[in-house]
């Protein structure tokens, strides 16, 4: 515990160039055992998270963490990087506000910059209804000790003066909800940061590594799977790996790997299409999302607009552009701030989405021992990762959900006690 | 963009239909139990291969029908009214 990767600095950054000394590599490519105490599928940032913290915070260590490409390749690169915590149910707000916490000390947790940029959040209502949920969520944030509150037109103005706030335009700004905690973060950055804080404790990130079975005994389905087995490891495309916790953070592909647990779950996995223009002088200070416009946007440091919005309306594991998707985009973003109109998009990518019913996560222990999710990140992994990462790690060492997810566990949905977060995590509705 | 073809206004964009989501068979709501009826609910198979899925022709006829659709390739085949 406590063991801290080596901190950059201007001295080492001399030191080096003036030596032409062989760069330390952030984390190694190890050689696979052939067990482990836990297998963690998936080396995005939930799944380096948690190995991070059950080393740094419980000490288990003989941990592996899995990938069938390259680490950070799925939604921990392609996500449009906003951190927040002002959602609508008390269990979500408290939730995403430790997970804020620990974004704030990250850099110097990680020993690594981030870029953290806390520029403040605004969520636009352009209907009554939208002014009404901003309200409501106020009320819940506040209660939480949580920094949000609604604005009017004018005060948007000022927070974001290239925003069109008159009242003629087809949905008009009537407000908004403000979240000055808010802001934006480098996303590669926190997957390496993770990455290396775990590779310091000695966890084998396996990349190129592809899990194709899980494998459980004395299961009541098919092959002595599913509810009431016992997991025994992992069968990879690099050979077996026994394990007796295996912990699956595969985002999109969840219900893949889930199933060969023997674990259905309640997700349907879509794209989610984001696009980036080409860099200008900064202009936008803050966040801006809208849910009526389905699009949020934010200005890098580099001076692009990044834009993400809902996920496609069809289900596929395809995670192709589409000119629909451009087109309504760029018609959405140009009634907000028409002054950009001449600017000009860069590329567009996408990134599979775990949606589930209530859009909160699927979290914690399953009827299978020694497997754990840690799904149905549909569109807010991000702001969720470091938080998602310290409680399932508390979950593995301790064996019974943390207390901060114990309303996100897959048994919400056979006993119908779901967590609505469709108000404050989705723009798409 | 995936064209969906409906039985009664022929090949469309998938914008202008719903896509209802994979077959579900539906338990009896008398006999069941509540967690039967909870996973018929929530539960979905999302199979990165071939699946039955209804669709919503919400911008032409206005009527539900199937389609086999492979959600790694987004190829389609065979349709039928429901």
């Amino acid at each position: 515990m406590g063991k801290r990767p080596p901190k950059y600095s201007a001295g080492a950054l001399i030191k080096h160039g003036l030596t032409r000394g062989d760069w330390p590599r952030m984390w190694r490519r190890p050689e696979m055992r052939s067990s482990y105490d836990v297998v963690i599928i998936g080396g995005g940032l939930h799944g380096l998270a948690t190995a991070y913290y059950l080393a740094e915070n419980h000490g288990i260590t003989n941990v592996a963490v899995v990938d069938k490409g390259y680490i950070g390749g799925g939604g921990s690169g392609r996500n449009t990087a906003i951190v927040r915590s002002n959602y609508l149910t008390p269990e979500g707000v408290a939730f995403y506000d430790r997970g804020l916490d620990l974004y704030n000390s990250m850099a110097t947790d990680l020993n690594l910059n981030v870029m953290f940029s806390k520029r403040g959040h605004l969520t636009l209502a352009h209907t009554d209804s939208a002014l009404r949920t901003m309200h409501w969520r106020a009320e819940v944030n506040k209660l939480q000790g949580i920094n949000s509150s609604v604005i009017g037109p004018e005060e948007v103005k000022e927070a974001a003066p290239s925003l069109d706030i008159s009242p003629d335009t087809r949905y008009p700004i009537l407000g908004a909800l403000h979240h000055p905690p808010g802001g934006i973060v480098r996303h590669d950055a926190v997957v390496w940061g993770y990455a290396r804080g775990a590779d310091v404790h000695d966890v084998h990130i396996l990349q190129e590594t592809e899990v194709l079975d899980i494998m459980v005994e004395g299961g009541s389905g098919p092959g002595g799977k599913g509810a009431g087995g016992k997991v025994t490891g992992v069968k990879t495309s690099r050979g077996d790996i026994s394990a007796p916790i295996v912990v699956n953070c595969t985002a999109g592909w969840a219900s893949l790997i889930s199933n060969m647990a023997g674990v259905p779950l309640p997700i349907t996995t879509h794209p989610l299409q984001a696009a980036v223009t080409e860099p200008c002088k900064v202009f936008l200070p803050t966040v801006v999302v809208s849910g009526s416009l389905h699009v949020y946007v934010s200005q890098t440091d580099r001076g692009e607009l990044v834009f993400g919005a809902s996920v496609d309306p069809v289900g596929t594991y395809r995670v192709n552009g589409t000119l629909e998707f451009t087109e309504e985009l760029a018609g959405h973003v140009l009634e907000l701030m028409p002054g950009i109109s001449k600017m000009r998009l860069l590329r567009q990518w996408s990134g599979l989405c775990d949606m589930t019913p209530d859009y909160s996560p699927v979290m914690g222990n399953t009827p299978v021992e020694g497997y754990l999710v840690d799904v149905g990140w549909g569109t807010y992994g991000f702001k969720a990762g470091p938080v998602a990462g310290e409680t399932m790690a508390e979950t593995i060492a301790t064996g019974r959900n943390a207390d901060l997810i114990a309303a996100f566990g897959i048994e919400r949905f056979t006993e119908g006690d779901l967590v609505g977060e469709k108000g404050a995590a989705a723009v798409g509705h | 963009m995936i064209i969906v073809p409906c039985p009664n206004c022929g090949p469309r964009n998938s914008g202008d239909l719903r896509p209802a989501g994979e077959v579900v068979p539906r338990p009896d709501p008398s006999t069941c139990s509540l967690s039967e009826w909870r996973e018929y609910l929530y539960m979905r198979h999302n199979p990165a291969d071939w699946v039955t899925e209804t669709w919503y022709c919400r911008g032409g006829c206005r009527r539900y029908f199937t389609i086999e659709r492979n959600t790694a390739t987004n190829e389609i085949r065979g349709q039928e009214a429901s």
